[in-house]
């Protein structure tokens, strides 16, 4: 309930304060809330197993994040930047697909 | 409250990350079975959300609520900038493949432009054109129509009059002095109410004089327009119109006039067999 007080909350925030991203952040910024999404998506399957932890949670948010941002930098760097995020926003795509289907399972038995 | 009581169970999570069971089950006792055994079954699941969804002040809550806000805020932030200015977020290959594009299609737009440009100042020199003839056109009708007698005429130019109480002039006498008019100049002619033209007859008849068909009395009225002086002095020369008239036993007399209105009118007779020949039929009016 607090988690979804706070997505909204930030929200808000976002649309009042409508900040500018800095240009060194713009082409991580969207594979970086992919990753957080599909975090987010796992963070919920895990409260509906009943195996949630809070620390796993705020570990696996933070690595997801980083290291999204990491691979779009380096394909940066090696000159594959578009590809890579391709395939890291699949991928991401991929297990928040699972995840949702896990979620659906556990609330409809379907 | 609750809050205060949950927090000594919690540390127990951190404990065991990888462990199935929830840090909050264990401690509550609105919990009535063995979370492992009925994992899988809904209304276990149902509950476990409901609970999650009770807003309780635990360490992991309000993490969990504090990156859930980092997430929409970063999600409201990329959505707005995306929609924003979609050219910042563009790498470098990109942009040029943009840029090219851009330029590629400005190129194809300047040519459009210039065709379209010349096909404006085409059609607009042929209107011109068109325009030009048009009115070239016009003046011919009104010259041809000043020389048919169709139109009327109006400048300076001379009256002449004779009077004939007597019946003395013939023909021969008037059209002398048309002849004699023409001759110096004259563009526009009328005796009494009839247009002189190129196929004007003159005839004697027991009447008169029939002028066109049409017959004239004395006194006879001509109207000339032209150069005045050189109409009045070709009229007074020694043995000219003037001279012989009044030697027939009328008189003449010349009247020099600034306005001279020729308003008789010919009627237009359409030609019966004669057709514009080909090669001047677009310049016929």
């Amino acid at each position: 309930m607090i988690a979804a007080v706070g997505l909204v909350l930030g929200m808000v925030l976002g649309l009042v304060l409508q900040p500018t991203v800095p240009a060194v952040l713009q082409p991580y910024l969207p594979i970086a809330v992919v990753a957080a999404l599909d975090a987010v998506f796992g963070g919920l399957r895990a409260v509906l197993d009943g195996i949630f932890d809070d620390r796993v949670f705020v570990v696996s948010f933070l690595s997801n994040v980083v290291v999204a941002a990491l691979v779009v930098y380096l394909g940066d760097q090696l000159g594959v930047g578009s590809q890579l995020s391709t395939g890291v926003v699949v991928v991401l795509g991929i297990r928040i697909f699972s995840n949702a289907a896990a979620i659906r399972r556990h609330i409809f038995k379907a | 409250m609750r809050a205060a009581d949950e927090h000594p169970v919690n540390p127990d999570g951190p404990g065991n990350p990888d462990g199935p069971g929830n840090p909050d089950e264990p401690g509550n006792p609105d919990e009535p079975g063995n979370p492992d055994a009925a994992q899988a079954a809904a209304p276990q699941a149902r509950r476990r959300l409901l609970r999650a969804m009770t807003p309780k002040a635990t360490r992991g809550q309000v993490l969990a609520a504090l990156l859930c806000a980092l997430l929409g805020f970063a999600l409201v932030v990329q959505v707005r900038q995306n929609s924003e200015a979609d050219l910042e977020s563009l790498r470098q290959s990109d942009l040029v493949r943009l840029l090219d594009d851009a330029s590629e299609r400005s190129d194809r737009l300047a040519a459009a432009e210039a065709d379209l440009a010349a096909t404006r100042d085409e059609l607009l020199s042929g209107s011109n054109a068109r325009q030009a003839a048009r009115q070239a056109a016009q003046d011919q009708v009104t010259t041809l129509g000043i020389l048919a007698g169709t139109a009327p005429a109006a400048g300076r130019g001379i009256e002449l009059r004779m009077t004939d109480p007597g019946g003395v002039l013939a023909a021969n006498v008037l059209l002398n002095a048309i002849q004699e008019l023409r001759d110096s100049g004259a563009e526009a002619l009328q005796v009494n109410d009839v247009r002189i033209t190129a196929s004007t007859s003159f005839a004697d008849t027991a009447g008169g004089v029939e002028v066109d068909g049409r017959a004239v009395e004395s006194p006879y009225v001509v109207l000339a327009i032209g150069d005045p002086n050189t109409l009045s002095t070709a009229m007074a020369i020694p043995g000219g119109v003037v001279r012989s008239i009044e030697s027939a036993g009328a008189r003449a007399g010349v009247e020099e006039r600034d306005e001279v209105l020729v308003d008789a009118l010919r009627p237009v007779s359409e030609p019966e067999y004669a057709r514009p020949a080909s090669q001047t039929a677009g310049q016929t009016p």
